[in-house]
């Protein structure tokens, strides 16, 4: 981990309220696995005071990014252009663990809920590397919300889509979706299952996969100030104790998370 | 960076002023490969207590203008642990450790003091009557409220604390009192080597969608710049009033608080926040101060004071 001050290389609306992000941060880019992240300063001035969490969404020489708009420091993030420079801390945190190549036939099943998709296009793209078959399901409230979906067709063996309003893919939860695949899916894998979302989604998709006997690893987020385990402000309740979603996680084995 | 920059807290022989608050720098070995450890003056830890504590629940922290809230709630693992897993790193890095401590009662406060004087590598004690994110737990001390909000509680720890070490004992006083001078005189009075002030502001912010608190907690302390000027208020007031050293400490950012704080009347100052945004911001500030020093001018630091 190494707190750099880096370029960025460029700053674009992808849709409604989302950007993307690339800089040129070579040490962060040359360390970083999968569902780690990285604490950015939004701003030099003190307001907001602190940084803020942000997935790794690619790794390709530089840091890709995808953000949200929510508030005053993705706001700010938002409006910086080519060529600025911002200061990072990564890269942070214990990523996924990618299923063992010596199973069988190990399969990995990702699903992304809103912009949860963010840490997983480079995971998806790691399992891709080491020809693990790799399903992608994609969940969002409506159809310009759903992202990176042409990224995965790349990598990715099926995609499938569902919309809360049902204006895109099937109409539902994801969590539904997952059901309705599981059903049509072969069963002989020993699957793995990834998932970054909204909380309620991801209690759901661990509550499936505990059914099922899935190995199942859900990235967290929650609010941090420091992102290196000193203040405790994101404590997350697990069967061993309180552990650190910054430190520990973000993403956890979901069978050790008290919900 | 010579002797300009050296100051002394009751045994404490500091290289420079600048010391990384407690709650706010972990045990150090968290900022191992993100600093320089040594171009800090001291490292005080992470409030420990005789206990393990699980601390409050989720939301513990919250982002307000110019500042954040926390309610950690003293979250740790203990005395014991403290002992065995965190002070081998804090003791190689070569530079003075205090040990934060709490208790629930004199009785704590003083155990932990005697386990705590035992080991030759700690510099010295903080002790942390002051958290507002406890309030209610253990004491009597009327209203539920926190040591550091009662004169003769604080008195009474400080003493019994004294009664056992001979180490260096820096007491941090709560802003959330009527008079800090009548606190910060109790302190001396039992014995007290220093005084840091201050702790945070107790405060609270609220969802206006949710309609609910932003903290698991409800309430939680206040710290980054948007307390800055009161903590300097603070200081000057009881830096004036009492002939112990006073730390400064509360939303400073860089060298120019520091500084603030020591024209003020500290004589040294803790970094707490500010350690959250930038890992390296101890060292800077330092090295900040020193170059103060050059321009102004100033051969010692000590010499440093309001006009």
């Amino acid at each position: 981990m190494k707190d750099v001050r880096a370029k960025i290389l460029s700053n674009k609306k992808i849709s409604s309220a989302y950007y993307k992000m690339i800089f040129d941060a070579p040490y962060i880019a040359k360390m970083a696995l999968p569902g780690q992240f990285v604490q950015i300063r939004c701003s030099d001035s003190l307001e907001p005071l602190l940084r803020r969490p942000f997935s790794i969404h690619r790794v390709h020489g530089n840091i890709e990014i995808l953000y949200e708009t929510v508030g005053i420091g993705t706001e700010i993030l938002s409006s910086k252009k080519e060529g600025n420079r911002i200061d990072v801390l990564g890269p942070i945190g214990n990523g996924f663990i990618l299923p063992k190549t010596t199973s069988i036939e190990p399969r990995a099943i990702i699903i992304a809920g809103g912009v949860g998709v963010a840490p997983l296009v480079y995971l998806a793209e790691e399992l891709a590397k080491r020809h693990i078959k790799t399903i992608v399901l994609i969940g969002a409230k409506t159809k310009d919300l759903i992202l990176c979906e042409k990224d995965f067709k790349k990598i990715a063996h099926e995609i499938y889509v569902s919309t809360d309003d049902g204006t895109y893919g099937s109409q539902g939860l994801v969590s539904k979706l997952f059901h309705k695949i599981l059903k049509t899916t072969e069963s002989r894998f020993e699957t793995v299952v990834y998932v970054c979302g909204p909380h309620g989604m991801l209690r759901c998709i661990a509550e499936i996969c505990q059914e099922r006997n899935f190995e199942c690893q859900v990235s967290l987020e929650e609010k941090m100030a420091c992102g290196i385990g000193v203040c405790l402000g994101c404590v997350v309740k697990t069967k061993t104790g309180n552990k650190l979603a910054c430190k520990d996680g973000p993403v956890f084995d979901s069978s050790e998370l008290l919900w | 960076m010579g002797t300009m920059m050296n100051v002394k807290i009751g045994k404490i022989k500091l290289k420079n002023p600048v010391m990384a608050a407690s709650g706010t720098f972990g045990y150090a070995r968290e900022f191992e490969k993100l600093t320089n450890l040594k171009h800090i003056g001291a490292i005080i830890t992470k409030t420990i207590t005789l206990n393990p504590r699980v601390g409050n629940p989720m939301p513990r922290i919250c982002e307000t203008s110019g500042g954040m809230l926390n309610a950690i709630g003293l979250q740790n693992e203990g005395v014991d642990n403290f002992i065995k897993e965190k002070m081998p790193y804090l003791s190689k890095i070569g530079i003075p450790i205090i040990v934060s401590i709490s208790g629930n009662n004199i009785d704590e406060f003083f155990i932990l003091a005697r386990r705590l004087d035992k080991i030759k590598n700690i510099s010295g004690l903080e002790l942390n009557i002051s958290c507002p994110n406890i309030r209610g737990e253990g004491w009597s001390v009327k209203g539920g409220g926190l040591v550091a909000q009662d004169s003769k509680a604080t008195y009474e720890v400080v003493k019994a604390v004294r009664k056992i070490t001979g180490k260096t004992i820096i007491t941090k006083l709560s802003p959330n009192v009527t008079d800090i001078i009548e606190i910060a005189k109790a302190s001396e009075s039992a014995g007290s080597d220093a005084v840091s002030l201050v702790n945070t502001f107790l405060g609270m912010a609220i969802d206006i969608n949710t309609k609910k608190p932003k903290l698991g907690n409800i309430t939680g302390g206040l710290s980054g710049p948007c307390i800055k000027p009161i903590a300097l208020r603070m200081v000057y007031e009881v830096s004036k009033n009492v002939d112990i050293p006073v730390i400064g400490v509360g939303g400073i950012m860089n060298a120019d608080d520091a500084v603030e704080f020591m024209l003020a009347g500290a004589v040294a100052v803790q970094v707490g926040t500010a350690n959250f945004i930038d890992p390296g911001v101890c060292g800077k500030i330092a090295k900040g101060i020193e170059d103060y020093l050059k321009k102004h001018k100033i051969d010692r630091i000590r010499d440093l004071g309001l006009i």
